[in-house]
């Protein structure tokens, strides 16, 4: 039996912009039907990549299949077959949120007979079909970004892309929004390409590439990229941390810190560590936690650097991406 | 908060060709009118200030000048005058649209579709053409006021000039448009080009026994011989001394020769088929 096509195929892909490589060289596949996370700090060259999958930037150099179809040679083929969910709204919020469905389904050609079914139908599965008639401008954030997400999907395309789709939203929306796209890949046939950067939400991807300084710095499963991480986190309290610290060298030969005044170090398997740490350390131990490895550890320990920090080392060229990386 | 899905309706969207991009062309007019419908404030706004010029200055001024035209009002004369500035405003308006839908994000819904930018920028240009139309017969409606004939043929002919006016003003303005990020910018390069376009026009002022780089200017101004064809029209269903006429109505010369009407019209239609032209190559590079 052979593989199903790819829905996405991107190989070498590149983009320059002066001296700047914003993407340099990047390879992955993603599988029909999968929710694909593109994690990364912000001016990582995740927007550009995005870009370029949707037609909207012109790569440097490589190829990018996206459907079957080349970004570049077959542009429109591309962009009837994708729906688009950026960051900042596109809708027209003079317009009532129907309205902006048929000027989608016309932009689209969606065939008449089906323009209605088709509107009420996406507009039922976001929950917005009794706030049909109203305009736009009177919907919350987490409304309008439901109703993009019912928008991109009213021609039916077969890779949906949402750029931080949830960014900006309150918790509580967030999760909606969440629980949302996973009803919605077992509705309809679908793949999934998102770009976040909060680690939390790449958990629910079946596979994440993490993208930093341009380069794709891996790409596998959430759980395997936490294993690859192996060391669960292991936090005591104690009278002495300096007396810890010096007990847990030189009975365990375990390397210590204090982080928040607390006590912290990394072993594998960290649950069954804990008994032999209260038998052996020889110190009282006022409490202990242990946490599995998160994504946040495992972005550090490829990038070497914690997604917060990078961003903040970015900041500087972020405004610049942000204007040029996607027009 | 979220509701279970059905089995979906199959959407299989056809090929792109003349019949999706003709689609496309009429969504993006259809949305120009219930946007100028749902736009209360904007289409009064329009209308008050050539109501102010017509009755206001018109009025006053006309007082002023009643000894020096014989036979006519001030306000009659600039009646076609205040229909072309309406006309033209309103088209202006229209395209500025175009910023605004940037600002918003809009514009982005209707490039990343798969359509080409000719449908986009044609659309928006019918788009502006029928507003401004609408608009322009609101101000035909009041003819009565200033003593000029509710003729069938008049108003017919009114409505095709006014049509591509408003046409070629807004592909005008879409030109502009296309390469502004704000919409402050747009007014002023409206404010800097079309205001001295409108005075030269003829709309204000007849166009005869003015001095010479006045004489220039009004000549080379394109919005001359838009306006100049409804004045035409008007001052045709007039009853004038041949005087007057040959004062308030002097029409357009190059040199000793009168530009007739119909080569007006295809004047402003090519202009507006070239700024339309432009206008898509801009937006081909846009994004």
């Amino acid at each position: 039996m052979s593989e199903p096509a790819p829905a996405i195929s991107v190989t070498g892909l590149k983009k320059t912009y002066g001296q700047v490589e914003a993407v340099k060289d990047v390879n992955f596949t993603v599988a029909p039907g999968e929710v694909f996370g593109f994690l990364g700090p912000n001016g990582a060259g995740k927007t550009t990549t995005i870009g370029m999958l949707c037609t909207l930037v012109a790569p440097t150099g490589g190829t990018a299949l996206v459907a079957g179809r080349d970004v570049v040679r077959e542009r429109d083929e591309v962009r009837r077959n994708i729906g688009l969910v950026f960051q900042d709204s596109t809708l027209d919020l003079y317009l009532s949120a129907e309205q902006n469905l048929r000027f989608h389904a016309e932009l689209y050609g969606v065939p008449r007979p089906q323009v209605g079914p088709r509107i009420q139908q996406v507009m039922e599965m976001v929950a917005l079909w009794d706030r049909k008639d109203s305009k736009v401008l009177t919907f919350s954030g987490g409304m309008k970004r439901r109703l993009e997400i019912a928008r991109g999907l009213l021609h039916s395309p077969r890779v949906l892309f949402l750029d931080e789709p949830t960014v900006g939203l309150d918790p509580q929306t967030r999760a909606a929004i969440w629980g949302y796209i996973h009803k919605l890949r077992r509705a309809e046939d679908i793949t999934i390409f998102m770009t976040t950067h909060y680690m939390d939400e790449a958990e629910y991807c079946d596979r994440i590439a993490i993208i930093d300084h341009g380069e794709i710095v891996v790409v596998d499963s959430p759980e395997a990229l936490k294993a690859s991480v192996g060391k669960d986190r292991v936090r005591i309290s104690t009278e002495d941390s300096e007396a810890a610290i010096d007990a847990l060298e030189k009975r365990f030969g375990l390397t210590a810190a204090v982080h928040e005044g607390e006590v912290m170090f990394s072993v594998p398997a960290g649950e069954e560590f804990v008994p032999r740490l209260f038998a052996e350390l020889g110190l009282p131990i006022r409490s202990v936690s242990v946490s599995r490895p998160s994504l946040d550890d495992v972005f550090m320990s490829y990038t070497g650097v914690t997604i917060r920090d990078a961003e903040f080392e970015k900041s500087a060229t972020k405004t610049w991406a942000r204007t040029t990386g996607r027009r | 908060m979220l509701t279970d899905i059905a089995e979906p309706v199959a959407v299989r969207t056809p090929g792109i060709g003349v019949r999706h991009n003709a689609r496309a062309v009429r969504v993006v007019l259809h949305r120009e009118i219930l946007r100028f419908l749902d736009d209360r404030p904007r289409m009064i706004s329009m209308l008050v200030q050539p109501v102010l010029w017509l009755f206001v200055i018109g009025t006053g001024i006309g007082s002023l000048v009643e000894t020096a035209v014989p036979g006519i009002d001030y306000r009659t004369f600039i009646y076609p005058g205040m229909i072309s500035m309406t006309i033209i405003m309103t088209a202006m308006f229209s395209a500025g649209s175009i910023v605004w839908d940037r600002e918003f994000g809009f514009l982005r819904e209707m490039l990343v579709a798969p359509i080409s930018r000719t449908a986009i920028v044609t659309g928006k240009c019918l788009g502006g053409a029928v507003v401004a139309t609408a608009q322009g017969l609101i101000i035909l409606a009041l003819a009565g006021l200033v003593g000029v004939p509710y003729d069938p043929v008049l108003i017919l002919t009114m409505v095709v000039e006014m049509f591509l006016a408003a046409f070629t003003v807004t592909a005008f303005g879409v030109l502009i448009a296309a390469g502004l990020k704000n919409i402050q910018s747009f007014f002023g390069v409206v404010q800097m080009a079309v205001m001295p376009m409108l005075f030269l026009s003829g709309a204000m002022f007849p166009l005869a026994n003015l001095p010479g780089w006045l004489q220039v200017l009004t000549t080379v101004n394109p919005l001359t011989y838009a306006v100049d064809p409804m004045r035409q029209a008007v001052f045709s269903h007039l009853d004038l001394s041949p005087t007057a006429s040959a004062l308030l109505n002097p029409g357009v010369s190059w040199g000793d020769w009168k530009v007739p009407v119909p080569l007006e019209i295809g004047l402003v239609t090519a202009a507006g088929l070239v700024l339309l032209a432009m206008a898509v190559a801009r937006f081909r590079r846009a994004r």
